[in-house]
């Protein structure tokens, strides 16, 4: 693989001649213009306008906030996967960990309802998420040591993780939905499925969650270090880089943000089913990829997640607003991952 | 004083000979090209001084100083670095961002502290320059040419201020071109005071840079001499066997 590299980039400088030019592309070729992600947000825009322009109530203020909160759960989790599939690996248990920890925290505020503490303010609430974020936080680190310390594959690990996280969340519940409950309720709604200035809370918390992971990903070491994993994690250790704790990290980090997602569905649901999310990994793998997150590592961002997201959500609402089968969805869907990643191919085998 | 001295230096494993009893003194800003054929040692005597294992028996001493490094970290705390034949460099990351990895230049805001691409980039830059290297410290890893990924492999050495630099074969499968290009580089390394021990299969690169040439066979030393006294004739000769010493 070395050799051919560098075979191809020596035929590169004696066909230029020298290395001033390297790199200098026209503006639209270079940096986010020429990225995967940016295609994919043209796509996003044309689908917009296709689709206000077949259908009025596509932009009706009631479809608009529907859409806005549907992909917002997705998009927040993808966040998370972008972390991990950006070093590399993969995270197959995020959608059970939503239905895990949405059943943590309902149960925690159900129980802690008959407590002295129910009479502290957001007391119950506080602890109640708390306790479904922590049960998130310790399926990440499992995950995570064992795919850092012990060497396991991410995708056999978080594979079987998948499988145990939703087993427990039926055995504990014995199949039952759990429904938050308690002196905090109404906090508890309007923390999760309340608004600010109109906008869905999962909507103010999507976009600050990636506001955050940007800034962590560009101007942090840590983020370099998450890219440098993805790039050569051979080199990133002989350098020093901790890779065992950035790894761990990225699983924690990916598990809290599915946990989070599932608090935040349970507030949209009312309750907390065994089954929530089940089947949800894929989409939010497919987002992912969608916005431009190589499954090699090394590649991928905030602003994909979200747009990649979106994306899913918006063809899906469309095709129901034009009367498509739903079972076509899913095809569709399929068809689109496809094809961003085709054309990000045939777009750098050009360039190369 | 020599800047590594090693005295009697010898490697087993197992039953297995790898090495015995090799002498070897490098000054501050010399070259010295270790050659030998496959499985002649090159790679158990680098390793040695590069901290990848202790030797079975034997001594070193750098800077005056008895070392005993158990771990590459061990040897780069006192001013060992190592350009890897395949650089070890994150092909998706910019060269300053490569230049800086693990110790990275930060600032801080508060209780936070980020990056400080600016002053990363300058230094960089200026490493660059002083390497009279064309690379742009701005530039993706990905998209450069051989010599410039070593220019980064090397840029990184010189930010650490490493005193002595081995280099394993940086000559293998790259132009005529580049291969003119990294041989500069090691010019400017030595230049600036830093001893280089070249590891090489190709005769011109060490006769060009080197001020000495280390002959292995079968884990003995078998040939040390200055480059001027010697020839690429009789360093094939001592490769081969058929010369037994020089």
């Amino acid at each position: 693989m070395m050799a051919s590299e560098t075979s191809s980039a020596s035929a590169g400088a004696i066909k230029t001649g020298d290395f001033a030019n390297v790199g200098r592309a026209a503006w639209w070729q270079r940096g986010f213009f020429a990225s995967q992600t940016a295609y994919v947000a043209a796509a996003l825009l044309a689908i917009v306008i296709v689709m206000a322009l077949m259908s009025p109530a596509f932009l009706s203020a009631g479809n608009v906030a529907n859409v806005a909160k549907n992909f917002s759960f997705i998009g927040i989790v993808t966040l998370g996967m972008t972390l991990v599939i950006v070093t590399g690996g993969i995270d197959l248990s995020v959608g059970s960990v939503m239905a895990l920890s949405a059943i943590a925290c309902a149960m925690a505020m159900q129980a802690l309802a008959g407590t002295g503490l129910a009479s502290v303010p957001f007391a119950t609430m506080t602890l109640a998420i708390a306790a479904g974020l922590g049960v998130a936080v310790l399926v990440g680190l499992t995950n995570g040591l064992l795919v850092a310390r012990v060497g396991l594959s991410p995708f056999v690990t978080t594979l079987g993780m998948l499988s145990i996280a939703r087993g427990l969340a039926y055995a504990v519940t014995e199949g039952r939905g759990q429904t938050p409950a308690g002196p905090d309720i109404d906090a508890f709604y309007a923390f999760t499925d309340g608004t600010i200035l109109g906008v869905p809370m999962a909507v103010v918390y999507l976009l600050g969650l990636a506001a955050m992971l940007g800034v962590v990903l560009h101007h942090t070491a840590f983020g370099r270090h998450v890219f440098a994993l993805g790039g050569n994690e051979k080199a990133a250790a002989l350098t020093g880089i901790s890779v065992e704790r950035v790894k761990v990290s990225v699983y924690v980090l990916c598990s809290l943000s599915a946990g989070f997602a599932g608090i935040l569905m349970t507030g949209w649901l009312g309750s907390a089913p065994a089954n929530l999310a089940t089947g949800y990994e894929l989409t939010i793998i497919a987002a992912a990829v969608i916005g431009g997150a190589n499954l090699a590592g090394g590649m991928g961002g905030p602003a994909g997640a979200v747009i990649g997201a979106l994306l899913i959500e918006v063809i899906r609402n469309g095709l129901v607003l034009a009367g498509i089968n739903a079972y076509w969805q899913i095809v569709l869907v399929g068809m689109i991952i496809i094809l961003a990643v085709l054309v990000d191919r045939l777009r750098s085998g050009r360039a190369a | 004083m020599a800047l590594l001295e090693l005295r009697g230096v010898g490697k087993e494993f197992g039953a297995i000979r790898a090495l015995g009893d090799v002498d070897l003194a490098i000054e501050p800003g010399e070259a010295v090209g270790l050659m030998g054929d496959n499985g002649a040692g090159k790679s158990t005597l680098v390793k040695i001084i590069a901290g990848n294992f202790a030797p079975t028996s034997g001594s070193i001493a750098f800077d005056g100083q008895p070392v005993h490094f158990t771990r590459p970290v061990d040897a780069r705390d006192v001013g060992i670095e190592v350009v890897y034949q395949d650089l070890a460099l994150a092909d998706n990351l910019t060269a300053a961002a490569n230049v800086f990895l693990g110790r990275e230049l930060r600032r801080r805001v508060g209780p936070f502290s980020f990056l400080d691409h600016g002053a990363m980039n300058r230094r960089a830059g200026e490493l660059f320059a002083e390497l009279k290297s064309e690379t742009r410290a701005n530039d993706v890893v990905r998209a450069m040419s051989g010599g410039q990924r070593q220019a980064v492999a090397i840029a990184r050495t010189r930010l650490s201020d490493a005193k002595l630099v081995l280099m394993d074969e940086p000559t293998a499968a790259i132009s005529v071109r580049q291969v003119a290009e990294v041989l500069d580089l090691i010019r400017r390394l030595k230049d600036h005071g830093v001893a280089v021990i070249l590891i090489s299969h190709r005769m011109p690169d060490v006769f060009s840079v080197c001020d000495r040439v280390v002959v292995l066979r079968r884990g003995r030393k078998v040939a040390d001499k200055a480059i001027a006294q010697s020839s690429p004739e009789e360093v094939t000769a001592l490769i081969t066997g058929a010369k037994e010493a020089a």
